[in-house]
Parts: structure tokens; sequence; C-alpha cells
């Protein structure tokens, strides 16, 4: 007979933080119902017959397994070994789920507590809800990944591949060397070490290869003359978006996937508003990039995961990645928005999912409104200007003018583009495209002569 | 009056390149009039262990924030968080999650 006494106890209703995708119910885990009731119920019938009686007497255990259903569970339950290492003045909570192991966290979103075995399954099923439901990867799909050795790009290489076969799609680690002296090589290494480690094919795509011999480190010396040292992000957030999709288009992908988490997305909002980037505005927050214009469907499975859970996840999971800061991080923009939400996040928890929630339902005044993108004129890839984001960057550095398309507006020496435009910090901007075909150049993916300037120190 | 303990401290996500980058140190805490708490240790920490730029590892009298801290696998949050007591063999786990970027910032605050 099925022993169903333990799924009579009562579930707490968890609190519940502010609206959102909660997910399915967590799954009980398989070791309590591995556990053989008889066994322990006529073991613990024996005793109690033995001290009540004096006398042994053995019962057949179905006979009383209805009647002593309740209390039998009670005694079995004060039996088990308490968890280790309880502080008795301040025990932790029992996991919200399974009632069994120990909580080892508590969810920022809804307050639950959990533990790691019950946090490791929402978190996954979170991730396939968030696919499935915004139909993000349909099966049959090449996914792509951005995989940085980092550590959401690991989690989500990992997660994708446990979700893989459900969702039917096919994974390729794509990895991106911006030519990084001593930190580049070491995570690639990493990155390596995963792909073998979960026998996934990986692209590497290099800037030297691609951008005619500008590795970031050539950036970087050309850039730190002109002022604001910190201009080198900009040009290493448009230069990987394009050089990303270069990789994705070479192991013939359909879909490309990156790991920004949550707290990526709020920080990415709140620099749109402290620059006033209203274009971004317009289109920050949402699930993906469906594809504008020939590029690649973009999506962050992980979006609506914190920062914290990545991480967290990353620890029970024991995986390896790669956690040492770019040496040109510390002159970012966004390390200043970064310090403001921790701030805002330790006294209002849920405001990084708000901030995020708040820019999916921005409405721009229509004067704000951006105009309708055209094409580069050089690559033909999407562009609201005469040139994309890349090939005007590029120009600038080919002209020994880096910051050219940097600040308001200007595109390239002959164009004289609206104020408002700005260089790019934030996340993936969909107008970039890789350039059709027809219009490709052999040397260069941005066909054009002029951009295969080499060493210009 | 608390007893010497001994217990391990870990620091990971890049939180150990502010301790030579040794990741795990078995530590013994003397003894001491008031009991060993979390507090304690991270003035004991501060002053024994960390090697450069405290800014970047404790904020007033706790981590700084995005700075997560386990004890024996769980979440300090669900435990008392500074005045959790410490018992022996306890593992404290520091993991940095402001990697990646901006773990140098120590500038605008």
């Amino acid at each position: 007979m099925e022993h169903s006494g333990s799924r009579r106890r009562e579930r707490k209703t968890p609190p519940r933080g502010s609206p959102g995708v909660v997910g399915p119910p967590c799954p009980r885990p398989q070791a309590l119902q591995a556990e053989p009731p008889h066994g322990h119920l006529v073991g613990v019938i024996r005793g109690l017959t033995q001290s009540l009686l004096g006398v042994v007497v053995i019962l057949p255990a179905s006979a009383f397994s209805l009647s002593l259903d309740r209390p039998a569970r009670v005694l079995l339950r004060r039996s088990r070994p308490l968890p280790p290492r309880q502080d008795p003045a301040m025990p932790a909570p029992q996991c919200a789920s399974c009632h069994e192991a120990r909580a080892a966290l508590r969810r920022p979103r809804s307050g639950q507590a959990l533990c790691a075995t019950c946090f490791c399954t929402a978190f996954e099923a979170e991730v396939l809800h968030t696919v499935v439901a915004g139909r993000l990867l349909p099966p049959g799909a090449v996914v792509a990944v951005g995989a940085s050795g980092g550590k959401d790009s690991t989690v989500l290489a990992h997660v994708l591949r446990e979700l893989a076969p459900r969702l039917g799609i096919s994974l390729h680690l794509v990895a991106v060397d911006e030519g990084i002296g001593g930190y580049r090589d070491a995570a690639l290494a990493a990155v390596r070490r995963q792909a073998a480690r979960w026998e996934l094919p990986l692209t590497v795509v290099a800037y030297a290869e691609l951008f005619g011999g500008w590795t970031m480190d050539a950036v970087a010396r050309s850039t730190a003359g002109s002022g604001r040292s910190r201009s080198c992000c900009t040009f290493c957030g448009v230069l990987r978006r394009r050089a990303l999709e270069e990789g994705a288009r070479r192991v013939a992908a359909t879909h490309v996937v990156t790991g920004h988490n949550a707290d990526d997305m709020a920080e990415t909002v709140l620099m749109n508003f402290l620059r006033g980037d209203a274009g971004r505005l317009a289109r920050g927050g949402g699930l993906g990039s469906p594809g504008e214009g020939g590029a690649l469907p973009r999506c962050r499975p992980l979006q609506l995961a914190s920062q914290k859970e990545v991480v967290l996840y990353a620890h029970f999971r024991r995986l390896d990645y790669f956690s040492e800061e770019c040496v040109y991080a510390p002159e970012a923009f966004r390390g200043h928005a970064r310090e403001l939400l921790k701030l805002l996040e330790a006294a209002r928890p849920s405001a990084v999912l708000d901030l995020v929630h708040s820019a999916e339902r921005l409405a721009l005044a229509p004067a704000a409104r951006p105009p309708p993108p055209g094409a580069c004129s050089r690559c033909g890839a999407l562009a609201s200007r005469a040139l994309c984001q890349a090939c005007a960057l590029l120009d600038g550095l080919n002209r020994g003018r880096p910051r050219l398309a940097i600040g308001k507006g200007r595109r390239g020496l002959d164009e004289e583009g609206p104020p408002g435009g700005r260089g790019s910090h934030s996340r993936p901007d969909p107008r970039l495209r890789s350039p059709s075909p027809a219009s490709r150049d052999s040397s260069s993916p941005l066909g054009s002569d002029d951009v295969g300037v080499r060493g210009r120190l | 009056m608390a007893a010497p303990l001994s217990v391990e401290v870990e620091f990971g996500g890049g939180a150990e390149l502010l301790f030579d980058g040794v990741k795990k140190h078995q530590v013994t805490l003397p003894g001491q009039e008031e009991p060993w708490d979390i507090r304690n240790l991270l003035v004991w920490i501060k002053k024994n262990l960390l090697k450069e730029r405290p800014e970047l590892f404790i904020q007033g009298d706790s981590v700084r924030p995005g700075i997560l801290v386990l004890i024996n696998d769980a979440d300090w949050e669900l435990l008392g968080e500074l005045d959790y007591q410490l018992q022996d063999q306890d593992s404290i786990l520091f993991i940095s999650t402001l990697h990646g970027s901006r773990m140098g910032a120590g500038s605008t605050w």
C-alpha cells in the first residue's frame, strides 16, 4: 500500500515579494520517497508493544500502518538525527519545500527558505520557464552561448546543458578574445576546461582577427591620452557584440544567448537613465532582441535570476569559473551604477527586479522616440545614423581620433548626427548585426578597406 | 568567557585576491571574554588576514554589499548575520559577487 502519510503534512505558504515569475513548485527530492516506511514502522511498533506489554509481538505492519500512521511519523521524525552544527540559540529554518534538509538560503524574491538541492531545482525550473514562456529557444535551435569563463556564462551554459534535451536544442560555446593580456588568457583557459568537461564544441573569435589588429590593449593605449580613460570599455562593449555575432554565424547558430542576470539588467536601466539614452530606454528590459534586420535573435535566459542566486547556484553545484576582474574595469561607468544598485538593494531587496519591470513598461513621449533605423553605409548593419556604432568607433581609432564616435551624436567626420547618441556601455544593441554576404569584404567583416590599418600605435 | 575556537575561513569569487590569493585559511581564534561571533571575526580578519584594501571587503562593521557569507554552507541571513555565535569547526565562506568588473572600485563612497 502506498505510504502517503508524509503528504498530509501542511505546506507553509511562503511570503511573496514583488510579483513576477515564480515558477513551478519545487519537486520533492527523491531521498524522501525512497525510504522504506514499513521497516521503520515495524521496529517502532515492536518497541512500543515491548515497553507497554513486556511481550515481544511481531505485528504485520499493514495492520497498524493506517492507525499508527500519524504518531509513528511523528516518532520517526523526532528520531532522525538533527542536522549538523545547529546553533541552539539561532537554529536555521527547515527547507520550505522538502521539509527535510536544513535551509541554505532565503530566496530574495519570495523570501522562501530552501535547501541547496531544492534551490538548484527551483533555479533550473525558473530558467526553463523563462525560456518556454517567452518562446526564446524553439526546438531545433542551434544556440551559441556567449562564454567568458565568468560566473554568469558558466551557470548559463551548465543550466542550458541540463535543459537541452528537454528543450530540443543544441549548444555551442562561443568565446571572445578581446586581446587583454593577463586577463583574457586565464579566462579562456577556464572556458576550454568547461568545454572539455561538458563536451561542448568551442569557437574562439579574436578582436585582432576581426577588427584589423585592434586588440583591447591597443585600443586602451590609443584612448589613454585622450582624457577620460573609461572610454576603452565603450569600444569593448560594441565590438564584443559584433564578435559574438560573428562567432555565432561561424557555427551556423540560429540564436545567441548571453548570461546577463537581473542585476546586470537593472544596472543597464540605471545607466541609460543617467545618460539620458532614450533610444536604449525604449528597448531596455525587453526579454530578448528578436533580431531586427537580419541580426541573430539574442536572449538572456538568466535575466530574472538575481546575481546572488547565480553565485549561490554556482557554489552549490561546485562549478569552476574564472573570477578576476578585467584590468580596465575600474574605469567603466557601469561600476557607479553597480555601487548605487547595491545600496538600493540593501534597503529594498526587490528593487533590482522592480527596476527591470519598470523599464519593460516604459513608454516614451513621442518627441523622445528614436528614429527608425537605416543601414550602415559601410558594412550594411542596422544603424540609426550613416555609420553603425562599430564602424564609427573603428573609424575613429584608425584616424587617430579615438573619441570621434563617443559622446554627443557624432558618427564619423562627415556626419553631423543629432545630439543624444552615446558610446555604449549597456547590454545588447539589437541594431548591430554582421553584414549581409553581399556587402561583405573578404578581409574584414566590416567590409571596408581602410578599417584594415594595423599597428596604429 | 569563550574558549579558543578552530574555524575554517574561506574566500571565493575573487575575494581571495585580497588575502594573497589564498582561498582556505584554517584559523584558531584565541579565547576571550565575549563569545566569538561574526562581528568579532570580521575585526579579527581585518587585523590578521587582510593584506590590502580593507574597504573592498569590510564596510562599517559588516562586509561590503555584494559579498555573500555562507556559514556551514548556509546563507548567514538565516543564522542571524553578524550575531551568529561561532562554534568549533565551523566553516565560513566569503564569496564576492563583484568580480568581472568593479572589484577595484572603492572610490565613490
